[in-house]
């Protein structure tokens, strides 16, 4: 298993790195590597160029303001897993991170670089569509931002074009009336998931629920996110509100059948997983509106 | 295609490995993997799956475990990069992880246990003083087709408690 030849540049400034990409139309984006140099290793893919972008520094930063998180190009996972302030400001990055792939992986992979791979089976795409992040897009002819609802558009395949290169993520702070939960099932550890969930649930001031969302990868070709809410009425979940959720998620959700799972199996994990991880972000919310966030 | 390949274009590569620099000329697709088994002949760095599951050619990159099939050598030039030829210490005897891989029987057919050794290097910084499950933990990302992990994870102990015996002997 080796790559296709292909002609290799290692630009030190992002203008550089533009005019790269703008002057070969088969080119690609090389950071973190961790999903791409496998695609090229089996010949999945084989762009003509790589445009390597670690030597680009100003893209590794992680920064916090009471607005939200934002992550530069060059970041790796297990920085931003590692970063207090981002661990505060938005819990649910850490809760996510810290079941991307294995440890090692993580050193490595760029949280920017996973969520314009896109593939439906990873974790901080869904975070992104779930919080209503946005993604910063440059080209030689300029910057535009993409929000979350806006990027996704088929397995693999997001509406960012072939000569812009994503330089940043934000990931808007979690609201002082919220709560979030991750939780996925895989194989074995480290593994993309069969199905995971991730929630955010907010309240009043008596904890009654004013919005219930949860997430959902590996159950659709892109992460799919749903509104439950209409499912909850009161500050602690019964079993048939939770129940309720399930089946108002599996009726916006169609999952496929694979080698690793059939879809049946997945529906049923889908459900399992909406019941287990909605509960948990209601647990996480009241536990922050009384004082003990963790 | 062919045509391309006789035609491919050679980068200069200068690799630091276990603290000695290597001048290379690599086409770009060359894996770490194969740079350093192949170009370098280092061949303890070994390699499994090819695409980052298996964990055998995990080798550390300024001190980090990496998977060594995940990176371009001409990517990795800026950095120091640690084989498991370059675990060893100084004096040539074995490093605690190393050592306590032979007292616990922590191998058998050994293809695995670069990644293991290097990996586990790295994590004892981290957290010098593993629990058994955060021992575990440290080795959730290599695989192992035949001890069946219990004598990894007694290693990864007994490679902890070598370490705190070196220093409490040098200090």
């Amino acid at each position: 298993m080796k790559p296709a030849p292909f002609s290799y540049v290692r630009p030190t400034t992002l203008g550089e790195a533009l005019a790269a990409l703008e002057a070969d139309s088969h080119a690609k984006v090389l950071a973190g590597g961790q999903s791409l140099v496998p695609l090229l290793s089996m010949r999945l893919a084989a762009p003509s160029a790589l445009v390597d972008i670690n030597g680009l520094s100003e893209l590794a930063y992680v920064r916090t303001d009471e607005t939200g998180v934002r992550i530069g190009a060059l970041a790796r996972h297990a920085e931003v897993e590692r970063d207090p302030d981002a661990r505060q400001v938005q819990p649910l990055l850490s809760k996510a991170l810290r079941m991307v792939a294995h440890a090692t992986i993580r050193n490595r992979g760029t949280t920017v670089g996973s969520i314009v791979h896109a593939d439906a089976s990873a974790e901080m795409p869904v975070v992104l569509c779930l919080l209503g992040g946005t993604v910063t897009a440059a080209s030689s002819t300029g910057t535009r931002t993409v929000a979350a609802d806006d990027l996704y558009v088929g397995p693999l395949e997001t509406t960012l074009r072939p000569d812009e290169i994503a330089t940043e993520v934000f990931f808007p702070a979690l609201p002082p009336d919220a709560g979030v939960a991750f939780d996925e099932i895989a194989r074995r550890h480290g593994d993309y998931a069969l199905c995971g969930v991730a929630a955010l649930v907010r309240a009043d001031a008596s904890g009654v629920p004013t919005s219930v969302r949860a997430g959902y990868l590996s159950v659709s070709e892109v992460p799919t996110v749903v509104d439950l809410t209409r499912a909850f009425g009161s500050a602690l979940p019964t079993e048939a509100e939770l129940d309720a959720a399930a089946d108002l998620a599996l009726a916006s959700l169609d999952p496929e059948g694979d080698i690793h799972a059939t879809a049946d199996y997945r529906r049923h994990l889908a459900r399992v997983l909406t019941r287990k991880v909605v509960r948990r972000a209601f647990e996480d919310q009241a536990s922050r509106s009384t004082g003990g966030a963790s | 295609m062919t045509a391309e390949t006789t035609t491919e274009q050679l980068h200069d590569v200068r690799l630091t490995v276990n603290g000695v620099v290597h001048d290379l000329r690599l086409p770009a697709r060359r894996l770490l993997s194969d740079a350093l088994r192949h170009d370098l002949r280092l061949t303890g760095t070994h390699v499994g799956c090819e695409h980052g599951v298996c964990g055998a050619c995990t080798v550390l990159l300024d001190g980090e475990p990496v998977r060594a099939c995940l990176m371009f050598a001409v990517s990795a030039q800026d950095h120091e990069i640690t084989t498991v030829e370059g675990l060893s210490r100084p004096d040539g005897r074995l490093s605690p992880v190393q050592q306590a891989f032979r007292d616990c029987h922590g191998l058998q057919c050994g293809f695995c246990t670069p990644g293991f050794l290097t990996t586990i290097t790295a994590g004892l910084r981290e957290n010098p003083t593993p629990s058994e499950d955060e021992a575990r933990d440290m080795i959730a990302g290599n695989l192992c087709r035949c001890t069946g992990y219990q004598n990894i994870v007694a290693a990864v102990c007994r490679a902890a408690e070598i370490t705190r015996e070196d220093e409490e002997a040098s200090s």
